[in-house]
């Protein structure tokens, strides 16, 4: 082993070992108690390419990510760089060696400018020992133009966007020289302009010379940014191919181990009566003149970029920042949405966006979860919950859903992504909706439970659910709705039909 | 291989859950054992073979039980309550204004002598109700964090038990009111609240909205529950056995005094969390909270047994409690690795 100390010094000198990887990994191995997260796995990195992990949730690509980052020590297995072994104790560790990670949840401080966020721990000092603003500002707009990034250094991050802020993220990591960059899902969310931006740098840090491991969940960020590829299923290391020698399909199958045909199964069924219709809605300031009507069995997408206001829409017509002015009428009857309780009486449900702010009891368990729209009206009698008849319809509910658990009374934070927004679901259906808002369902989950997802849309559909669905994945929406409503700036810019509909038709309406 | 991994889905039982409690009822046995043990070696006798020092033991922590029920509510659903001890002293002195005899020489409203026991019960609860509504709608309606509301809370109801008779105590109650103060009535009356709200947190669905509000408040808004309604009521029952607690302080002393109850809030907190109520809120429970009163009552009663100084007392008592929760922390990341 050779100590971070060495390595710098080696590094420093120039005379780095003219190995034929930039960072090797061998027989990997990390267990915790009663689970092996990886077993047997290795990996390697050549210099100036983006290499891609792949796996579903749990097939220990994150655990994978976390030893090379130094935030786990493996239990066995080596980590060569630049041939040289190394054992990395920390996350500083880690950076000290060229090794810098970008989580998927940001790690900024929301309350320091974006400048001290980039240099904390490293700030030029004056000779007094205090701070030198005008030279850490610098610093900051030099790594920014070499990057290509628009943002004030002197700006709070608490001010920024969910993108720029990935930004200032990817400048940090940049910031340390360092060789190996991990990415996490950097994409997930991010538009499709922003996303074009991000890929732009990411090729510029290529060519560069540096190795980039980037871990996603979507099939065409990995034609369109990866050398190389890597597939992971339950903690095993299935290959590694180029990306341009395998088909999509290819790809799924030794990701699940087994075959999904079709992605997104569009089922045609029978269209009823209009059951809910909105006219002019607008919330100030944030969005207006929002005109749609949805009947049963249909499936309306909405579709826009990140901030275009489709969650907003969504946040109002179920009450949860009731409409400044327009109408919204169910079964023809105009109605006045003022609560989310008032949205849940006309039988409507909304499973929001972010399942960990706005979703999940995460501290409490399945079942707690999963009864807490029903407690409103049913399996109450004189204000006690009747739990046996709520254990059943719990249990029902999760084995129709397939919640993968042990029993009902896991907690929620020790679920997938999947299977916590499976949970839910679970928890929408309880009540019977007659309109179901789906915001963003499939972010952040693996294949498999997608297509469950999916499928389980289409059913309910077929049972006379009007259904609107939020995405930002364009193929989710072209794939699954009857109709789209695409939004830009707080308006819609158009209604299309789902013949006529196609991704850049769609990318034109949104960004006009 | 798909239908392999289905068809052996384990067991779907809801399986009855372990008790979390057992842990801290463990952390009790193990300091009443010590205290014996001690007992035994320095003292030359048994800790716990003294009917009369468990009464007393339990008799003494009772009212910062009765409170510590009320703040276990507040602390689930996210929040805090700092204003109970005062409250504690406000409707001691106010409800014992209404409580005094006909015979005494100096009552506070002469007219108002002699009254029927049920008129400064209602008085009282209804003080305490009033100081929880005046929290919980600052919190819900203002957005103020609850450390604020119930910190003003705590200073102005201190300020009105100080005022109420310009420092002067409140003596010469009536024998019917100092009943509920008189021998073990404090006792059952702390474990018949604990059992009430036991039961309403664990069956109720007022319960289950406690737990769901301290767990993630966004996500029960968005499941339709009145966060802001909710939020007052549980904060106005806090308020109310703050008022029960001054009740029986008052009774048990035989006459209220403006200082009654100071600090008693933090006894309280103290006792909800060692017995396992996360500040985080959405966690904790009422079985917990008694035995986390009953510890604080043994360490006390431990202490004096032992003669231990009162100075050493309260450092150590301070350290017990830092060393609770800091096992506790230890404990939840244990599981969440697993």
């Amino acid at each position: 082993m050779v100590s971070p100390q060495t390595m710098r010094a080696v590094r420093e000198s120039g005379a780095v070992p003219n190995a034929p990887y930039l960072l090797e990994i061998k027989n990997a191995r990390k267990e915790f108690p009663g689970v092996v997260a990886l077993d047997d796995v290795s990996l390697q990195l050549r210099r100036g390419t983006v290499h891609a992990l792949m796996g579903e949730n749990g097939a220990g690509k994150s655990t994978l990510m976390k030893i090379i980052a130094g935030i786990y020590v493996p239990d066995s297995g080596t980590v060569t760089l630049r041939g040289v072994p190394i054992r990395l104790k920390s996350p500083l560790d880690a950076l000290e060696n060229g090794i810098a990670m970008i989580h998927q949840e940001l790690n900024l401080m929301p309350f320091m400018s974006v400048a001290e966020n980039i240099w904390i721990r490293r700030e030029p000092l004056t000779r007094f020992g205090f701070v030198d603003h005008r030279q850490l500002n610098r610093q900051t707009e030099e790594l920014f133009t070499r990057l290509n990034i628009d943002i004030d250094p002197e700006v709070q991050v608490s001010t920024l966007s969910v993108a720029s802020r990935q930004m200032v993220e990817i400048a940090k990591a940049v910031s340390y020289d360092s060789d190996v960059l991990i990415m996490d899902e950097p994409t997930s969310a991010l538009t499709e302009t922003e996303v074009a931006h991000l890929f732009a740098i990411i090729r510029d840090l290529r060519s560069q010379g540096i190795g980039i491991i980037y871990i996603t969940h979507k099939m065409n960020e990995l034609f369109e940014i990866a050398d190389e590829f890597s597939v992971f299923r339950d903690g095993r290391y299935i290959g590694t191919h180029l990306s341009t020698d395998v088909t999509r399909d290819e790809i799924i199958r030794m990701m699940v181990g087994r075959e999904i045909t079709q992605l997104f199964p569009k089922e045609v069924v029978p269209i009823g009566e209009v059951v809910l219709s909105v006219k002019d809605l607008a919330l100030n300031g944030v969005f207006s003149d929002i005109t749609f009507d949805v009947r049963a069995g249909e499936i309306l997408g909405i579709a826009g970029l990140v901030g275009s206001g489709r969650s907003n829409v969504a946040e109002t017509i179920f009450g949860v920042t009731p409409a400044s002015s327009g109408t919204i009428s169910i079964n023809g009857q105009p109605v006045d949405i003022s609560s989310p309780t008032v949205a849940i009486q006309h039988g409507m449900a909304f499973i929001t966006e972010d399942r960990k702010e706005t979703g999940c009891l995460l501290s409490l368990d399945i079942q707690e979860n999963m009864q807490l729209a029903v407690l409103q009206d049913n399996y109450t009698r004189f204000g006690f919950v009747t739990q046996n008849k709520l254990s059943a319809v719990c249990e029902e509910m999760s084995q129709k859903l397939r919640v993968k658990t042990p029993s009902l009374d896991e907690r929620v934070e020790n679920l997938s992504g999947g299977n916590q927004q499976k949970v839910l679901i679970g928890r929408w259906l309880l009540t019977n909706p007659k309109i179901l808002i789906l915001d963003e369902p499939t972010r952040g989950i693996d294949v498999g439970a997608k297509a469950e997802i999916h499928k389980l849309v289409t059913q309910l559909a077929r049972q006379g659910v009007a259904v609107i669905m939020i995405s930002s994945e364009l193929p989710e929406v072209l794939g699954m709705s009857d109709r789209i409503m695409v939004m830009h700036h707080g308006r819609a810019t158009g209604i299309l039909d789902r013949a006529e509909a196609d991704q850049v038709k769609i990318m034109d309406l949104a960004a006009r | 291989m798909t239908t392999t991994s289905e068809s052996l889905a384990p067991p779907r039982v809801r399986r009855r859950k372990l008790p979390t409690e057992l842990s801290i009822l463990l952390v009790l046995v193990g300091i009443a054992l010590t205290f014996e043990l001690l007992g035994w070696i320095f003292v030359g006798q048994s800790f716990l073979m003294n009917q009369q020092r468990l009464t007393i033991m339990i008799l003494q922590v009772s009212v910062v039980g009765i409170i510590a029920v009320g703040v276990t509510q507040v602390i689930i659903t996210g929040g805090i309550d700092l204003s109970s001890g005062s409250v504690v002293g406000m409707t001691a002195m106010i409800a014992a204004s209404f409580a005094q005899s006909a015979d005494w020489a100096r009552p506070v409203y002469p007219a108002l002598v002699g009254l029927p026991v049920f008129i400064p019960l209602v008085v009282g609860l209804a003080i305490g109700t009033l100081a929880g509504v005046i929290n919980g709608s600052l919190i819900s309606y203002t957005k103020i964090p609850p450390f604020i509301a119930t910190l003003g809370m705590m200073v102005s109801a201190r300020g009105v038990a100080k005022w109420y008779t310009k420092g002067q105590p409140v003596s010469g109650l009536t024998p019917e009111f100092n009943f509920i103060g008189f021998g073990i009535w404090p006792v059952v009356i702390f474990l018949g609240v604990a059992l009430i709200f036991h039961i309403a947190l664990r069956y109720t669905r007022y319960g289950k909205f406690t737990y769901a509000i301290g767990a993630n408040p966004q996500a029960a808004r968005v499941s339709g529950i009145n966060i802001e309604k909710h939020l007052i009521k549980v904060y106005a029952i806090a308020g109310m056995l703050a008022g029960l607690a001054g009740l029986v302080t008052a009774a048990r002393a035989q006459t209220a005094q403006a200082g009654m109850g100071v600090m008693y809030e933090l006894d309280a907190i103290a006792a909800a969390v060692i017995g396992g109520t996360s500040l985080a809120g959405g966690q904790g429970r009422i079985t917990g909270t008694v035995i986390g009163t009953i510890i604080l009552g043994t360490m006390t009663s431990g202490f004096t047994f032992l003669r231990i100084d009162a100075y050493y007392q309260e450092i150590i008592k301070g350290m017990i409690i830092v060393a609770a929760v800091v096992a506790d922390q230890y404990r939840q990341r244990k599981r969440k690795k697993v």
